[in-house]
């Protein structure tokens, strides 16, 4: 019995091993969140409009009849780089021609009306998501997090994190730029 | 020339360190002293061909040799000097050379002051030390050579991140290391000890100086680390639970386990497999960070660049290193004869249950950071695992670890008397709880756990002051007889009271910043004023400054409080064209009470204001605690270090007796 207390901690860092053996896999990269929402529908939720705003909810069916490609974002004002992101998003929504939608994660409606009287709405419409519920449907791991939709309402794109910096806008503008062509050969 | 040179003493220090892992270990099994001398020699020779090594590399990055890869990738010419000589440990393979060094240095320190220790396991452990250094050089000659050439030379280097491009992390490396890598040494003599089946108090005795050195390296490496993201990332916290801050911290915290067990072994003769378990695995935990560090097993904003073929070579060094020893525990440690006995209110059973906290601590630490992986491994799908997790795992550990730290020195060895110890804190406790209150009342309010832990941080702080107070009757002795006193108090009691209280220091900054920390993060144009406890901050916009190697705005920010000035704070956003980043600098107001914080971040979007800024202010009550209670660490442990028990060994019985004798002739 006193034998196998000893051999305990030999055999917990064998199992351990075998976690970092499996996780040295070089196919594997840690860094890249893959979502199982791509090429998919999008999920059904539906959101009310933030309260104390004139911008109107969000919901699946609206998503659906859309007819174009619409960038759907999920942000929140107690997240710091989502005002970094603002900007990015407001100058798409001016020169791009994006139409962008909104998903107000966990957060307070006064903050979020404060927020976007601050900052300017470039949004759409958006729904406030107070109980993260939205958020699971999506699965999103964090704010912000932005959604390129086709024009038949599936998800073709998902970048987590801000959409700042030229790295990040290009490559964003990129899958725009394709989810924008696919569609038009659709047509 | 001189790269060549580096990389020929490279391969002379592997072929010595082989010689060193055999020779020695066979000579002590068959009782050859000159085999076991050979230790001595040839642990000189590893860390001077080491040395040669280093500074060859070093040397390269201060002429800017850019025929080398290692110094066009992380060095450019325009760089000040300092950040130059800093590139040296700043990439994989340079910090690598680094820990083989640090690591043939340990065992040159035994080399030449272990002359007290037996020559048997002195060569032992030496001899195993060697082991881990064969490990590591030949990973760096056979995977991560950072003497490689590059031909034709590019004209000028990629720059070192900008990132660590500062002061506090030029020198953060090598003190980190310096405790990670000091470990090994003690894993070392724990292998030894096992090989000869043999641990005795003066096996604990000899360890314990080099664990409170390479523990003293690895507090000051963690708080310098955690000074530097609190200034230099912009975002005001000084720890975000990141792996590489983990893996890091996860040897601390073992490392405390081992300070505290090795007494009992050295006084009581108890705890032997424990402390031996220890050893082991603190050193195990340094490996998996270097490991973790350099495989990109984990996400982490600091982790070199990604090698899956090094991660496998490591992952064989790490199976070898910590499976090996721990086999070797399994089938030596139950042998070992059991220590004294002592009753449940004692002061072995009060280190009983820190050491038991400390592992579970340690425990809850490499769980959350691991648990990415295993749930990866196990569903496929990914998750992260943030600071709720660890702050609602970690603190209720450290609360009672702290309530009993406050309690632990009183305590006796074998038994203790509980009536006496309620008797002489009852009153600490009482005036603990009401200056917690005091200090909620007069912040309005705050989270009832930082009450909680305010009053434990101010508990452990006064008890400690009392148990010192006590051992030397200050106020119940003339103040002359208190000072005597406090001259005969060994060194390490002196040290004790110190690193205690400097914890007890460090918990207040702790609380302060997390609870009563106050933030704005404003857009603001010319003349905007901001109002944060207390303070209105009036920005005065931007001007571009330039420096060696980068451009920077600085903007300005008139401080006054109640109309009166208080300062002008100047926080920077700095832009390195060579390596094509951006850094933000803080600029931060320090006072006891609380630091005042300001960062400047990217420019708002063009069309909300001209010229305006995001800028980020905070007020952070008593963060300046932090790094007092760190310095009280390490200096209390330098203390300790120095005591003469430690310095000199145990007294020699033939020379006391000697002493006896002397004055009746």
């Amino acid at each position: 019995m006193k034998r196998i207390v000893f051999l305990l901690p030999i055999l917990l860092v064998v199992v351990m091993g075998g976690f970092l053996l499996w996780g040295l896999n070089p196919e594997r990269n840690p860094n890249e969140i893959p979502s199982v929402l791509i090429a998919q529908p999008i999920p059904e939720f539906s959101l009310e409009p933030v309260e104390g705003l004139e911008t109107p909810g969000l919901n699946a069916a609206v998503l659906r009849e859309m007819d174009e490609v619409v960038v759907v974002n999920v942000f929140a004002s107690w997240c710091v780089p989502c005002r970094a992101e603002h900007a990015v998003l407001t100058r798409m929504v001016r020169e791009d021609g994006v139409r962008l939608m909104g998903i107000n994660y966990k957060d307070k409606p006064a903050d979020a009306v404060k927020w976007l009287d601050n900052l300017g709405n470039p949004y759409e419409r958006i729904g406030s998501d107070l109980n993260g519920r939205a958020g699971i449907e999506w699965g999103i791991s964090g704010v912000p997090e932005t959604f390129i939709i086709g024009a038949d309402g599936t998800v073709l794109y998902r970048y987590v994190g801000p959409v700042v910096g030229e790295a990040a806008e290009s490559k964003f503008l990129i899958a725009l730029a394709q989810a924008r062509a696919e569609q038009g050969e659709g047509e | 020339m001189t790269p060549e040179i580096g990389q020929f003493a490279l391969a002379l220090a592997l072929v010595l360190a082989l010689i060193q892992s055999v020779l020695p270990m066979l000579g002590a099994v068959r009782n050859n002293s000159l085999w076991m001398q050979s230790a001595t020699a040839t642990a000189i020779g590893q860390c001077l061909f080491l040395a040669i090594a280093f500074a060859a590399l070093m040397r390269s990055f201060i002429v800017s040799d850019f025929t080398v890869v290692n110094v066009v990738q992380n060095s450019n010419s325009l760089q000040p000097l300092l950040f130059k000589i800093a590139g040296t440990w700043g990439s994989h393979e340079g910090s690598l050379l680094l820990w083989v060094l640090i690591l043939a240095v340990f065992g040159l320190g035994v080399a030449l002051f272990g002359s007290n220790i037996p020559a048997a396991l002195r060569a032992r452990t030496l001899s195993v030390q060697a082991w881990i250094s064969v490990g590591f050089v030949s990973f760096m000659l056979l995977t991560s050579n950072p003497f490689e050439r590059v031909f034709p030379p590019p004209a000028d280097g990629t720059d070192l991140n900008p990132l660590l491009q500062d002061i506090g992390l030029a020198l953060h490396p090598p003190l980190l290391y310096f405790g990670y890598v000091g470990f090994s040494i003690v894993f070392s003599f724990a292998v030894a000890a096992l090989i000869e089946g043999r641990v005795d108090a003066a096996w604990a005795r000899w360890v314990r100086p080099w664990t409170l050195a390479a523990w003293m390296s690895l507090t000051a490496g963690i708080a310098l680390g955690s000074w530097w993201a609190y200034y230099e990332l912009g975002w005001g916290g000084w720890w975000f639970w990141d792996p590489v801050e983990n893996v890091s911290f996860m040897p601390w915290l073992l490392g405390t386990a081992l300070l505290h067990s090795a007494i009992v072994t050295e006084k009581r003769g108890a705890f032997k497999s424990w402390t031996i378990l220890l050893a082991i695995l603190t050193f195990s935990l340094s490996l998996l960070g270097t490991f973790i560090v350099r495989s990109g097993l984990l996400t982490s904003v600091h982790a070199f660049a990604v090698d899956p073929e090094r991660g496998l070579y490591i992952l064989g060094l790490l199976a070898l290193s910590i499976g090996g020893s721990l086999a070797l525990f399994a089938w030596r440690a139950p042998e070992m004869e059991r220590g004294g006995i002592f009753a449940p209110i004692s002061r072995e059973a009060g280190l009983l249950l820190n050491n038991l906290l400390l592992a579970v601590a340690t425990g809850t630490v490499l769980f959350g950071t691991l648990y990415p992986l295993f749930y990866e491994a196990m569903t496929d799908d990914k998750i992260s695992v943030g600071p709720p997790f660890f702050n609602a795992g970690f603190i209720p550990i450290m609360l009672p670890l702290v309530f009993l730290m406050g309690l632990g020195p009183f305590l006796s060895w074998k038994r203790a008397d509980l009536r006496g110890l309620v008797q002489r804190l009852g009153a600490i406790a009482v005036i603990s709880a009401l200056a917690s209150l005091a200090v909620w009342y007069l912040t309005t309010g705050g989270p009832a756990l930082a009450v909680l832990a305010l009053a434990l941080a101010f508990w452990l702080f006064l008890a400690t002051l009392r148990e010192w107070a006590g051992r030397i009757k200050l106020f119940s002795a003339p103040f002359s007889e208190s000072r005597r006193r406090a001259r005969n108090l060994p060194r390490a009691a002196h040290g004790m009271t110190l690193a205690h209280a400097g914890l007890a220091i460090g918990m207040m900054g702790f609380i302060g910043s997390t609870a009563w920390k106050t933030e704005e993060i404003v857009f603001v144009t010319p003349g905007t004023t901001v109002a944060i406890a207390g303070f209105d901050v009036r920005f005065d916009g931007t001007e571009r400054v330039s420096g060696p190697n980068y451009v920077a705005d600085r903007g300005a920010l008139v401080v006054t409080r109640d109309g009166e000035p208080v300062t002008t704070l100047y926080p920077e956003r700095r832009f390195y064209p060579v390596a094509q980043s951006t850094t933000t600098e803080s600029a931060i107001r320090s006072t006891i009470a609380g630091d005042l914080y300001a960062s400047l971040a990217t420019p708002a979007s063009e069309e909300v204001a001209n010229g305006a800024w995001t800028l980020r202010i905070l007020y952070e009550p008593l963060v300046l605690f932090i790094w007092l209670g760190a310095v009280m660490l390490v200096l209390g442990g330098a203390m300790s270090l120095s005591d003469r028990r430690l310095r000199i060994g145990a007294p020699k019985r033939k020379a006391a007796i000697a002493m006896q004798v002397e004055p009746a002739e």
